[in-house]
């Protein structure tokens, strides 16, 4: 108390600036200006050879400075400049019809309604096979070298046939992308949640027999309550590859539209431009969804008596 | 030493006599992969209605296992034992004692109240009679006003108040103590032993205690087993002559000394065995 009104008078010239010198802000800033930097200069690397080619073609003479500001903005750039790609972000969300085509938000939305569905499919299904895999003997021996075995089949692979397969049995559309991105994020909730449900102490375990409580009293009052910070951890994993999962499922379909479409597309046309800020995008979205997990968590955490 | 009159004299008559647990040729033997070890051998002891009896012993002596096999925590591999006239396991489905562990073992997540509760809740209490005992229980240890903390707000000693009330909470009449101050400091230690003493003239409650501390063996308990391992069996048993008001500084009197010492001697036989 007497430290905060002590530094109060100092503070009170400038505060934002100096809260973000004295907070994490700052450093972030720093290490993000040092990224820019770094990216623009190989802008220019990458991008001079064609550039360089371009001149002699049409036989003009150049300077550093012309070299400089032309690499920065080619059509089809090996590398795009930062600010080319913040240009093509905004002109395809802010500068778009929300509802078109060309709008990123619309192809964001589309692979986040396949990434929420299949991470909740997945969360589920995690959580119901680890207490299948705590509570049975036979299922801890038999289904968790399944588990373990199902992540070491590269996506890519297994996508296309999961995507015909569905579809030969009728279901299409959202539900087997989805089912990617389950196939990806029902992993980490699984190897969480069964060290979630066994981390309670055996004396607690033993404290819990000698109320003579069930095995679902146990469950509820103990293993659950015990395992949910496990959860939340793999929870926020499985969400940011649910969204990988997602976006691999939109890559070998055919599909239209989706960032993975987007991404798909770029290449196709060279639109490195279109790569790029469909990365941002999908970059962005994981950040989103990762940072919702863990407003979530800090909510749960604080009601559960958590030391700040 | 051992013709003591009054040692003697208090072993016909402790209590009422009515037994609470009777253990006859008990024994546990462990299969491990360094081959059988064997945790209790023919332990005979009976324990009767509003005793204090304390185990006492090295690491290794069976103590903590005796109490698990009451609690039916634990099987025993020979001879029988009933807890009031009961098997281990009817006893515990009965729900006929409450157990406190070394560690205190409050669930993190609950509040100090909503822990005391929790046996309440997994017996089916009404909210309002939840309420009511988890109000009395706390009153009892001493914790009233500390309803709403969560666990790490409260020091170690408090921890364990919260979990001996905890098993206080519900109508077991056998408390079974599993070194529950052994990772407690000394002063907090003779703080609780003093309270522990009052809450059992209090509440009447029938008592087993699992300790490795002679002077706090000898000061809570009206009858001390001393137990010795390879295997673990009893060596001595000791009835004690203090009164059942016991100040702290009755620690220093010639009876008090004299049975520690007694004390002391049955863990040194036990150990020269080996």
């Amino acid at each position: 108390m007497t430290a905060a009104a002590g530094t109060a008078p100092a503070g009170t010239k400038t505060p934002v600036f100096r809260r973000a010198a004295e907070g994490k802000t700052l450093p972030i800033l720093i290490v993000l200006g040092v990224i820019i930097l770094i990216w623009y200069a190989f802008t220019v690397y990458l991008n001079a050879p064609w550039q360089m080619d371009a001149y002699e073609r049409a036989g003009t003479e150049w300077t550093a400075a012309d070299l400089v500001r032309d690499t920065m903005a080619q059509e089809r750039p090996v590398l795009p400049s930062p600010h080319q790609v913040v240009a093509e972000i905004w002109k395809t969300t802010a500068g778009t019809r929300l509802t078109s085509k060309r709008n990123l938000f619309y192809h964001a939305w589309i692979t986040l309604s396949s990434t929420l569905l299949g991470f909740v499919i997945g969360t589920v299904l995690g959580v119901l096979l680890a207490v299948g895999i705590v509570h049975n003997r036979a299922m801890d021996k038999s289904v968790m070298p399944w588990v373990i075995a199902s992540q070491t089949i590269p996506i890519l692979a297994v996508a296309p046939m999961i995507i015909v397969v569905l579809n030969a049995v009728g279901l299409s559309g959202l539900l087997p992308k989805a089912l990617i991105s389950t196939y990806l994020s029902f992993f980490p909730v699984v190897v969480g949640m069964v060290k979630g449900f066994r981390s309670p102490e055996a004396f607690q375990l033993d404290l819990m027999r000698t109320y003579n409580a069930s095995g679902t009293q146990t469950f509820w009052k103990l293993r659950w309550p015990a395992a949910l910070p496990y959860l939340f951890t793999s929870m926020k994993v499985a969400v940011a590859i649910s969204l990988v999962g997602a976006i691999v499922g939109e890559l070998p379909t055919g599909a239209v539209a989706g960032l993975g479409a987007r991404l798909l597309a770029g290449s196709y046309y060279g639109q490195t431009v279109q790569i790029w800020s469909a990365l941002f995008m999908a970059a962005a979205l994981a950040a989103v969804l990762v940072g919702l997990v863990g407003i979530g968590q800090r909510m749960v955490m604080a009601r559960m008596g958590e030391k700040p | 030493m051992n013709a003591n009159p009054a040692i003697r004299q208090e072993a016909s008559s402790p209590q009422t006599s009515k037994p609470v647990v009777q253990a006859k040729g008990l024994g546990l033997t462990f299969e491990t992969n360094d081959g059988p070890v064997r945790a209790l051998a023919d332990v005979d002891l009976t324990i009767n209605k509003g005793e204090f009896v304390s185990f006492i012993g090295p690491s290794g002596c069976g103590k903590t296992t005796f109490l698990r096999v009451i609690a039916d925590l634990e099987q025993p591999t020979a001879g029988e034992i009933l807890v009031n006239g009961m098997s281990p396991e009817e006893a515990r489905r009965k729900r006929a004692y409450g157990y406190v562990f070394q560690a205190a073992g409050l669930f993190p997540w609950r509040t100090i109240e909503q822990n005391v509760a929790l046996p309440l809740e997994i017996m089916g209490y009404s909210k309002a009679e939840q309420k009511e005992r988890v109000h009395r229980t706390l009153d009892l240890v001493n914790l009233a006003g500390f309803e709403k903390k969560f666990p790490w707000q409260l020091s170690g000693g408090m921890q364990q108040r919260a979990s001996i009330a905890r098993a206080l909470a519900f109508d077991a009449d056998l408390l079974l103590m599993d070194e529950p101050f052994g990772a407690l400091d000394e002063i907090v230690r003779d703080h609780l032993n003093e309270q522990l003493l009052d809450l059992w003239a209090r509440t009447g409650k029938t008592i087993g205690f699992v300790t490795h501390s002679i002077p706090e063996a000898v000061y809570l308990s009206t009858r001390i087993i001393v137990m010795s391992p390879r295997p673990g069996r009893v060596t001595d048993v000791i009835v004690s002559p203090l009164p059942k008001e016991r100040p702290l500084d009755i620690r220093e009197s010639p009876e008090f000394l004299e049975i520690a010492h007694r004390v002391r001697e049955g863990l040194r036989a036990g150990h020269g065995d080996d």
